[in-house]
């Protein structure tokens, strides 16, 4: 075994010699996991159009700030947008790249998807695990008519460090004060209902939700479509009851005011707008202003205009939202400007 | 064995006395190059060694190194602090310190026993026919990777366990005094308990395959004798097999027991990764090596030294099993006197 294990060890290593040194040329990227798919999607795009490739490895969001600050790589990838002044500091810029949204998933029998509605706070509230049962009144009240099973409700999070879990807690921490100052947001964060369960990855949770009655968790969009999982819709800061799919979450996307925030950081959850679906998140890129490597820089952003243009039926086959072109306008004009060319 | 030995000098090899001089001297050539042979032989065994540990000194330096600012932080009550928050970066390694040595325990508890069974039957017991497919089996289990073991765990064991057994003792036993705080909390097949039995067929291959290699050496004079005097299966075990091959079955627990403490993928899978004190058996909770694998890609700064120091209590945690395993073993054999 162990022998085997060791040539196994080898031959991966003279494998990324040989391909380091065949494909000097590739741009290089690393950080958030949640885009990952599109990303190698639109990799494999543009490599067949232009003959240049993209090294991406999703090693998750504080690696890809960690990665790009080391100058390891041509451009970072984080969930969780880096604060105005600490990119000042970095001398670097940040954009989104594409668009996301994160959907409370759950298994109760008697219940198609999107039949149960939930508000935010109530929301929050079964995550805080202060209502622990699915017939709490709260509840009961936003499903009238709905004989909802005395079954106590067990929270199912992400036991990795995620983007998605910084979005759903960053949704939670807008809409509930208690959460924001029980819990706060971030990557990973201390789950406060006792029933709580972590599940590894995406498909940690959809797995585990699956699996307990009663469970109730979040995660990507994709794995909700790709598992016929149960859904709730929930009510946006209109007042609407919307269900997840790639118009709320360019609905959400078109109501924001992209330019308030330094870097372009603003976070879309409880974005206004009567269709927008309110836990949508945008990923983003991290590059220098000064990159030490000019042509790697370049190339970067020949991609993303390229995948600005020509990626946005790909990142809708895999249930991404592309930016709407007003907004890849301005991010050109705005922000790759000031990348030294 | 020590007539074995091959060292060879002068001595070895006395010159003949009617051989010429010649010879001799072609004699006294091949000694110095054997020698220059052996000197090489040995410097370069011993480099090997060496780079063991070196590699494990690295380890234990720059572990300390990153677990440096956590250590300063929180001091020695880092050990003892039950709390787990990211946001606020308030750490404490309990939870994760009870979560590993209560699932590596339950893990020995059940697998020992069980372990000990098969070796027994294995070496005293089974017919010829069974041996080598059975031993072959045990060393087949121990070669299955661990992320086996804990989607096994996690998509087939946890349901059953979940509704077969979980729920049936929480029913019986749940309500009981003194017990019954063991079986409360939620039933859904995750927690310390569930990653303690499949931790326990992880290292059941591992400690029985030890434990009947060891059996098999006692030699059969011992035994036979020990037969021949009228002893039962059991005697012959107990006063015999037992005590001739004490050093070998602990070492094979402690072997199980390192693989328990420090096992991630199949722990991670099935002990519900809740960052909390485990309230019962049937209760979520977690491992120093689970909180590892799923924290490192997203920690940052003191998270990060955190992680570290955890990694490194690990290192301290099976380093003190291992050394109180061979006290274990020398006391034994004092008190045996031999």
């Amino acid at each position: 075994m162990k022998r085997t294990f060791l040539k196994a060890l080898a031959v991966a290593a003279l494998g990324s010699a040989l391909a380091s040194a065949a494909y000097a040329a590739d741009i290089t990227g690393a950080g958030a996991t949640f885009p990952y798919p599109v990303y190698a999607k639109w990799a494999e795009g543009y490599k067949a159009a232009t003959g240049t490739g993209l090294n991406y490895q999703s090693i998750g969001s504080s690696g890809g700030v960690r990665q790009i600050r080391a100058k390891t790589v041509a451009f970072g990838a984080t969930d969780a947008p880096v604060k105005g002044e600490d990119l000042d500091k970095d001398g670097m810029v940040q954009f989104p790249a594409i668009i996301g949204g994160t959907v409370p998933v759950l298994n109760l029998e008697g219940f198609k998807p999107g039949e149960l509605r939930v508000t935010g706070p109530v929301l929050a509230e079964m995550f805080l695990g202060t209502i622990s049962k699915w017939n709490d009144p709260k509840f009961a009240a936003l499903n009238p008519g709905k004989t909802l099973p005395d079954q106590a409700i067990t929270v199912v999070h992400r036991a990795d460090g995620s983007g998605t879990t910084f979005n759903w807690t960053d949704y939670l921490s807008a809409v509930s004060k208690d959460w924001a100052d029980k819990v706060g947001k971030g990557a990973a964060v201390k789950w406060p209902a006792s029933t709580s369960v972590g599940g590894k990855g995406n498909e940690g949770v959809a797995a585990n939700v699956s699996r307990i009655k009663g469970a109730i968790g979040y995660v990507e969009y994709a794995y909700v479509k790709r598992n016929k999982m149960n859904f709730m819709q929930l009510q946006n800061k209109a007042g609407k009851y919307v269900s997840p799919d790639d118009d709320a979450f360019a609905a959400a996307a078109s109501g924001v005011d992209w330019f308030s925030v330094p870097g372009m950081g603003v976070s879309m959850v409880d974005a206004k707008g009567e269709k927008s679906w309110p836990v949508s998140t945008a990923s983003f890129i991290l590059m220098y202003k000064q990159p030490a490597d000019k042509a790697q820089s370049a190339e970067v952003l020949k991609f993303f205009d390229w995948a600005f243009k020509s990626g946005k039926q790909m990142a809708a086959d895999l249930d991404y939202v592309a930016l709407p072109d007003s907004l890849t306008g301005e991010i050109r004009a705005k922000v790759w400007s000031q990348i030294g060319k | 064995m020590s007539v074995g030995m091959t060292t060879i000098d002068n001595n070895a090899h006395p010159p003949q006395p009617d051989a010429k001089a010649n010879v001799s001297a072609d004699m006294q050539a091949v000694a110095r190059r054997q020698r220059w042979q052996d000197w090489l032989f040995h410097r370069g065994t011993q480099l090997f060694s060496l780079l063991v540990l070196a590699a494990l000194v690295g380890i234990i330096v720059s572990l300390f190194v990153n677990a440096w600012p956590t250590l300063q932080k929180f001091g020695l009550k880092f050990l003892w602090t039950v709390e787990w928050d990211i946001v606020n970066e308030e750490f404490g390694a309990a939870i994760a310190i009870v979560g590993t040595v209560l699932s590596a325990g339950i893990a020995l508890l059940l697998a020992v026993p069980l372990a000990f069974g098969i070796a027994l039957f294995l070496t005293e017991n089974c017919p010829a026919w069974l041996r080598r497919p059975l031993g072959t089996a045990i060393e087949l289990l121990a070669a299955v990777p661990s992320i086996i073991y804990g989607m096994f765990g996690l998509f087939v064991f946890a349901p059953v366990f979940a509704d077969y057994i979980q729920a049936p003792v929480q029913n019986v036993l749940g309500g009981m005094p003194l017990v019954g705080w063991m079986f409360g909390g939620a039933v859904n097949g995750m927690g310390i308990l569930a990653a303690g039995i499949v931790l326990a067929f992880m290292i059941l291959p591992y400690i029985a395959a030890v434990m009947r290699d060891v059996f098999e050496i006692v030699p059969p004079i011992l035994r036979e004798s020990a037969y021949g005097l009228g002893c039962t299966t059991w005697e012959v075990v107990r006063r015999v097999v037992l005590p001739y091959t004490q050093k070998g079955v602990i070492g094979g627990i402690m072997l199980g027991l390192g693989r328990a403490l420090g096992e991630t993928m199949a722990v991670t899978f099935v002990i519900g990764n809740a960052n909390r004190m485990p309230t019962s058996l049937f209760s979520p909770g977690t491992s120093i090596a689970s909180v590892l694998a799923n924290e490192f890609g997203e920690a940052a700064d003191l998270h990060l030294s955190t992680l570290f120091a955890l990694g490194f209590l690990l290192f301290v945690i099976t380093f003190v099993v291992l050394a109180l395993a061979k006290i274990m073993v020398i006391r034994a054999e004092r008190a045996k006197g031999t």
